[in-house]
């Protein structure tokens, strides 16, 4: 699919909502939408997506799309869906829907996570969208299960007690493909042909299917506005967040970087990081490398690379 | 300012939803359960304002990648059948996204602050 021909799709979510500018996770609302050839509905977790989206009486959303508590949106658009299946078998609906949960990282890691497995576990034909930014975002910045290491947030702050948060992130992608679900995969919005590829594929699966994008938060992460794609496509090619997918048991690996950046060229960027780059903390930093390294060496082997 | 056709219609479809929800309503007056009953409506609200610096874009330089549409969080690019016609500055928040992922070479997408643009506007309101 080239770019003018999917521009020529008339698009499912409007501006004129309230996200910062240069904000994430619009644009990869805007590939995910573009990619589904049915009507939708949209469940969607709070967080900044939804919060900023749908300001009473004003909503970006052009289907049908329900608010849900921080920990159900799974679990209410698994609702929907088994109605909808209902419906169609009494014969009336005839139409093909898709139905997408969005979640932050907060409300897909964390909160959500009970819901999410459950929804994945019973079978249920729906999308779920993790737009991963990293952190507890919308309420001001507190450490997530994603955020990573060493990256100064309001809960794990930078100072002389602790280097930022001292977790590396728990790897969500690997904990949903192993529902054994059709189709678990992760993606980002710098690389939107792999995105849209992905998306295309969760659509068209019959059962379940996760999608795990990173979305920059320009504000969590202390980046300049106009840097937003920069920074989560510096992300890929770093292998701090690399591109795979998990398609029936089958691990691929979808984008392979020439010649993997280090770790600090892509957190140099970002102001969440500024205090790793202190001579006291140059330790931690190469132990973030060294455990970046260690699961890219661990994909690759589960990709038979 | 320039609206696409696409725009102009939904801010046409969604008078009848103002007209539904006035902005200082009663809660008696609002539909049960919060439901907003048409999509799109965020199209009222021009987000334009936030703006300090403006993309500016040249057209003859355009190779029409779309990169820009692609990566405008505000949807602000518009596209006709395939070709880009502008940016709508209605919401466009100027963060600076589409000036950044224009490739290098093309450079059709400049960033200038809004205050070179003050001027123009009052001589053109005063022309009214």
């Amino acid at each position: 699919m080239a770019l003018p021909d999917l521009a020529k799709k008339p698009q499912r979510f409007t501006g004129g909502h309230r996200a910062c500018a240069g904000c994430g996770f619009p644009i990869t609302i805007k590939i995910i939408l573009q990619a589904a050839e049915n009507p939708v509905v949209v469940g969607c977790a709070t967080g900044c997506m939804e919060v900023t989206s749908t300001i009473y009486p004003y909503t970006a959303w052009r289907c049908s799309f329900i608010h849900t508590a921080f920990e159900n949106a799974a679990a209410t658009v698994s609702g929907i869906e088994a109605a909808y299946r209902s419906l169609r078998r009494q014969g009336k609906i005839q139409q093909d829907i898709d139905f997408i949960a969005f979640g932050g990282d907060g409300g897909t890691y964390d909160i959500g996570l009970q819901s999410l497995s459950g929804a994945m576990e019973r079978g249920h034909k729906l999308v779920y969208v993790c737009y991963n930014n990293q952190g507890y975002m919308n309420t001001g910045i507190q450490r997530s299960s994603a955020t990573p290491r060493g990256a100064n947030t309001t809960t794990t702050p930078a100072g002389t007690q602790l280097p930022g948060k001292p977790q590396h992130p728990k790897d969500l992608t690997a904990i949903m493909a192993a529902h054994d679900i059709p189709y678990a995969a992760q993606a980002s919005m710098s690389h939107w042909n792999d995105l849209y590829r992905k998306a295309k594929k969760a659509f068209a699966v019959d059962g379940p299917a996760f999608l795990n994008v990173l979305s920059t938060c320009r504000l969590g992460w202390a980046t300049a506005p106009e840097d937003t794609v920069d920074a989560a496509e510096g992300a890929v090619q770093c292998n701090v967040w690399p591109l795979y997918e998990v398609e029936q048991g089958k691990w691929k690996l979808t984008f392979k970087p020439k010649k993997p950046l280090p770790v600090a060229d892509w957190m140099k960027q970002q102001g969440r990081f500024k205090h790793l780059f202190r001579a006291d903390n140059s330790q931690l930093l190469e132990s973030i490398q060294q455990q970046v390294d260690e699961n890219w060496q661990r994909l690759l082997e589960r990709c038979g690379e | 300012m320039t609206l696409s056709s696409q725009t102009k219609n939904l801010l046409k479809a969604h008078e009848e939803v103002d007209a539904k929800i006035e902005p200082n309503a009663g809660w008696r007056d609002l539909p049960i359960g919060a439901v907003i009953p048409q999509g799109g409506t965020a199209t009222q609200f021009a987000t334009g304002d936030w703006r300090t610096i403006r993309p500016v874009w040249s057209k003859e330089k355009c190779i029409n990648c779309h990169r820009c549409w692609l990566y405008c969080p505000d949807m602000s690019w518009i596209s006709e059948d395939g070709r880009i016609q502008g940016v709508d500055l209605t919401y466009c928040k100027g963060c600076g996204i589409c000036a950044n992922v224009c490739p290098t070479k093309v450079h059709a997408i400049e960033m200038h602050p809004e205050d070179d643009f003050k001027e123009d506007e009052a001589a053109k309101e005063g022309g009214k």
